[in-house]
């Protein structure tokens, strides 16, 4: 049969981002936020004060929103609800995850990665131990 | 788990036969073919990983850096641009493309960025102090959305293969574990119901030529007794009872239209 998930071909769409405030505005900087009329962004800037269930909402949202194809979140932000991270499993949109400042990228935590640990047994992620 | 694999309930006809076999040649082509698939994508699944990988090392240098330019932007341009961006933020200037790419078979989507030069003018951020640094900023952090967007495609990418592998594997399992030997059975099944048949008739006609050839040693038997008794010699007809053929002769004596 046919591949039954349909990857929806969209001339534009937007990259959203769940992450600290440096890397939010750098990415704004460059051009990638969206308001739209009604006043909802496409980023969300995750603070010391976000309770996790902002940032859960904010996921969800994104995630079902039809104009958005990549999802940036900050690793430190997906261990926060990295439940949901895992049981996500559309091909869209794609769920990217970025370090952060404080937070140097960890591929042990990586929820991509991590499913194909068993084909990396010898050769490690972190390829830096030799 | 051995008893799963029975045969098709059929009547065990020789059109059946033909039918169940055209359907085991099926089975045989699909298996090699889906096997030759599943080798063609678990080749496309290994060059993704070993991509992804690589990206995803490239990725957090790229960020590293991209931060760090941004860190410049904030001392030299003053912490306040953080509220100029945030203000300005209005349509997005770059956007990502979807396609989808046919790869052995399978789509797998793909993502490529566009960027709307117009929209990207408009910006007075760093316009007091710190223009250029601003700028080399925004330039570090296009260039991370580059990767990131490759990053995003080659991961959903990789995805989609994961599932075409396992489905096609399990497909690939199911016909070489449950169809064929069902099959196998069904026409092992036909085969002995026809030969059993067969069997029938062959013993079935042996049985009547037995019964016939007792019924002709029976009668030589009768004859040779009779013979013994009288003297005339009267032909045997084979298939005419003795009597009979006795009647008709002596009848003949007496007519005189039959000529002997």
């Amino acid at each position: 049969m046919a591949n039954r998930v349909q990857i929806p071909t969209n001339s534009s769409a937007l990259i959203a981002m769940i992450a600290d405030e440096d890397t939010v505005v750098g990415f704004l900087l460059a051009g990638v936020g969206n308001v739209d009329i009604r006043r909802k962004t496409n980023y969300l800037i995750v603070d010391s004060k976000t309770t996790v269930k902002q940032i859960e909402d904010a996921f969800k949202e994104f995630t079902t929103r039809e104009d958005i194809a990549i999802v940036l979140i900050s690793q430190y932000v997906a261990n926060m609800i990295r439940f949901l991270v895992d049981s996500y499993n559309k091909p869209v949109p794609a769920i990217l995850e970025i370090p952060s400042k404080d937070h140097p990228y960890d591929p042990a935590h990586d929820s991509v990665l991590s499913r194909v640990k068993y084909l990396f047994n010898t050769e490690s992620v972190a390829s830096g131990r030799r | 788990m051995s008893g799963q694999t029975q045969r098709l309930n059929v009547v065990p006809t020789v059109t059946m036969l033909g039918v169940v076999k055209a359907r085991l040649v099926g089975a045989t082509r699909g298996h090699a073919l889906l096997k030759k698939k599943s080798d063609a994508l678990t080749v496309q699944f290994r060059q993704i990983l070993k991509k992804i990988v690589s990206t995803k090392e490239s990725m957090g240098d790229i960020m590293k850096t991209s931060s760090f330019a941004l860190t410049e932007a904030k001392y030299v341009a003053g912490d306040n641009i953080k509220h100029v961006v945030l203000e300005n933020v209005r349509e997005a200037s770059l956007r990502v493309r979807s396609r989808q790419e046919n790869v052995a078979g399978v789509k797998l989507p793909k993502f490529d960025y566009t960027s709307d030069a117009d929209a990207a003018k408009s910006d007075l951020t760093g316009l007091a102090r710190g223009g250029q640094q601003v700028q080399q900023c925004r330039a570090a952090y296009v260039k991370a959305i580059e990767v990131l967007v490759e990053l995003a495609s080659l991961q959903t990418s990789f995805l989609t293969l994961d599932e075409a592998i396992k489905t096609t594997n399990r497909r690939v399992n199911a016909l070489e574990n449950v169809v064929k030997p069902r099959l196998e059975n069904t026409i092992s099944y036909i085969k002995g119901e026809l030969d059993e048949l067969e069997r029938e008739d062959f013993f079935r006609l042996k049985k009547i030529q037995g019964y016939k050839k007792r019924e002709i040693e029976k009668q030589l038997q009768l004859q040779l007794q009779l013979q013994m008794q009288s003297s005339s010699k009267l032909p045997v007809n084979i298939g005419v009872s003795f009597n009979s053929s006795h009647n008709l002769l002596a009848v003949a004596d007496k007519d005189d239209d039959i000529i002997f």
